[in-house]
């Protein structure tokens, strides 16, 4: 009794309020795997929930890659407790698991409980019980996904995630630009800024409550580092000539950001308690769009100081500075797995941008997609995919793309230029 | 039995559930008004930033426009056979030099400058979509910067100049071919 009390309170506040915003964008599965589980996630038992929760797993198993889910017409029966469960069914079906579950109303909020079966052998995987008040359906949705995800996969679920990208609106000479953060899936996306004037760079404090962001708003380059919970917005640089390219230290007290205001771009750390800035890379050349090792201890960053742009490194204390790309002829923008494992990368060759995604010791680069005008790659929160911008004629579009290359899927937007998505480290 | 089965599933997933989810919990229920708040927040703040802004953007300058500014600029501005009407220098593709072409131009506003050392001009440097947004910032600055130093070779005071780059993020050609790149591969002379 003691287990079930705590895991509802969990729970609970383990989901979040999200209003129901109608979704800019929709996404579709443009590659999937071959290999792909067939699951099927029966209708919940729905007593009076206004959302269908049972449809919300669905989706985002389906548009996972990993998962082939079974359209609700096809299924042999609609089972929604166990022992009505016939596993023979599920085996004639081809399914390899099934999800059953209900929804009831408990005072204001509501209980859902779903359990995941293993069709082999009837076994029950995963069984789980919640309660959240109405507006956190959907994110219990999301929360339901992971927990299946990770059951099955091994790896944590990517669905609770938020990812914040840069969208803008022109009407002649004037535009709009927007700092947005959705869900994972698209929904529930929201300014959480506006400007006429650019913005650029959003970035993920480690903690995911603050993004950083380059503001043009008053016609010359800031670096902004904004609470979401509260909205407060603090102005950390504004020095003569380039403030850019904001990376947060993996503890979050420090910003790894661009300034040129000693002559030309190079790499310095900013302290965000003191705000000191100290100059880590003293080149001739441009150097930016820096980045933390996850350890903390090493800065990889862009440089052109031999001729085309390529990715280097840098001790955080300072010290050698160590070219690490050598395929392709440009090669920038930096960012690493969670595990430190793997950078992924604008990458280059004769006008054509395509991400890119190296091995951090073999420096061995693969190829993820087919360009021509790809660019600002970040991993989910798993380090299983990586989010980037793209464009197909005048649609601009965020896709994510397995780490191996083998699934890609396409966020797609009304009429709007999309760019620079940042998926939220959790 | 059915319900032990269960009972054992989630005692394991709360444990997972929990580990993945108690620094969720509170950012997630702060995001909600947050994020409303935020924008709310940054409003506030860009409209009182912005009030004489809109002015401004209305009267960009450009090869495309050749409209005047809001900023009581002298008839020889808007004379499209003067050099001065030219107020954006173009760049060939990752280059920071200004081409022969527009050397005339650079100067007549370096002779515009020195004779009127009271006015002051933003240089706004920009580059095509081509490559990473932070890096094309670097380049725009590049660009800028070789205007600046034509400038004051030809005796216009580092206080006339002030530099701004916008990389690839003010294109005035919107398409995605090298039609639209080379338009935006400039320096604009904002007055």
């Amino acid at each position: 009794m003691n287990v079930f009390k705590k895991l509802i309170l969990a729970t609970a506040i383990g989901t979040c309020f999200a209003p129901a915003v109608n979704a800019e964008m929709s996404i579709e599965i443009t590659e999937g795997i071959e290999s792909a589980m067939p699951i099927a996630i029966v209708p919940f038992a729905n007593q009076g929930a206004p959302l269908d929760v049972s449809s919300i797993v669905d989706s985002d198993l389906g548009r996972s890659g990993y998962f082939k889910t079974l359209p609700p017409q096809r299924m042999p029966e609609r089972p929604t407790t166990a022992d009505a469960i016939h596993f023979a069914n599920w085996q004639g079906a081809g399914q390899n698991y099934v999800v059953i579950g209900r929804v009831q109303p408990n005072g204001g909020q509501f209980n859902i409980e779903f359990q995941l079966f293993d069709v082999s052998n009837g076994s029950s995987l995963l069984g789980y019980r919640m309660t959240v008040p109405a507006n956190e359906l959907r994110k219990a949705g999301h929360h339901i996904s992971d927990l299946i995800y990770e059951r099955l996969l091994g790896k944590k679920g990517i669905f609770s995630g938020r990812i914040a990208y840069i969208t803008s609106t022109r009407n002649g000479t004037q535009a709009n630009h927007k700092i947005m953060v959705a869900d994972a899936d698209g929904a529930n996306a929201q300014a959480i800024a506006s400007s006429a004037e650019p913005l650029m760079s959003p970035a993920w404090s480690p903690d995911a409550r603050r993004l950083a962001y380059v503001s043009f708003e008053n016609k010359t380059a800031s670096i902004i580092t904004q609470t979401l919970a509260t909205g407060q917005r603090e102005k950390v640089a504004e020095f003569p000539g380039i403030n850019g390219a904001p990376a947060w230290s993996p503890d979050g007290s420090k910003l790894a950001v661009t300034l040129s205001k000693d002559g030309n771009p190079d790499i310095y750390i900013l302290d965000l308690s003191t705000r000191n800035v100290s100059k880590l890379t003293k080149n001739r050349a441009i150097d930016t769009e820096p980045t933390w090792s996850p350890d903390g201890r090493n800065i990889v960053f862009t440089s052109d100081r031999g001729g085309k742009p390529q990715l280097y490194s840098i001790p955080v204390q300072g010290g050698e500075e160590r070219r690490i790309t050598f395929s392709g002829s440009y090669n920038a923008r930096a960012s690493f797995s969670p595990d430190g494992k793997f950078i992924t990368m604008v990458h280059g060759n004769g006008g054509d941008y395509r991400i890119g995604v190296m091995e951090a010791n073999s420096k061995s680069i693969s190829v993820l997609t087919s360009g021509p005008l790809d660019e600002s790659p970040s991993f989910a929160p798993n380090g299983s995919m990586v989010l980037y911008a793209s464009r197909k004629g005048n649609t601009g579009y965020l896709s994510a793309v397995s780490i191996d290359g083998r699934m890609q899927q396409k966020l797609v937007f009304d009429s709007t230029e999309v760019r620079e998505p940042a998926w939220s480290p959790k | 039995m059915k319900f032990t089965k269960t009972l054992a599933a989630v005692a394991f997933a709360s444990t997972l559930a929990l580990a993945g989810c108690s620094g969720d919990e509170e950012k997630d229920a702060s995001l909600t008004d947050g994020s409303l708040n935020g924008a709310n927040g940054l409003n506030d703040a860009s409209t009182s930033g912005f009030g004489d802004g809109s002015g401004i953007n209305g009267g960009r300058f450009g090869a495309n426009g050749g409209r005047l500014g809001a900023n009581g600029l002298p008839p020889e501005f808007s004379d499209p056979n003067n050099p001065l009407s030219k107020r954006t220098i173009y760049f060939m593709l990752d280059s920071s030099q200004v081409q022969q072409d527009f050397v005339p131009i650079v100067a007549a506003h370096a002779r515009y400058l020195v004779a009127n050392p009271s006015r002051h001009i933003v240089l706004e440097g920009n580059g095509d979509e081509r490559g990473s947004r932070e890096y094309n910032i670097g380049l725009g600055e590049q660009r800028a910067k070789t205007v600046a130093s034509m400038l004051k070779a030809q005796g216009v005071s580092e206080s006339q100049l002030s530099i701004v780059s916008y990389g690839e993020e003010k294109p005035v050609a919107m398409g995605h071919d090298e039609s639209s790149w080379e338009l935006n591969r400039r320096v604009e002379l904002a007055y």
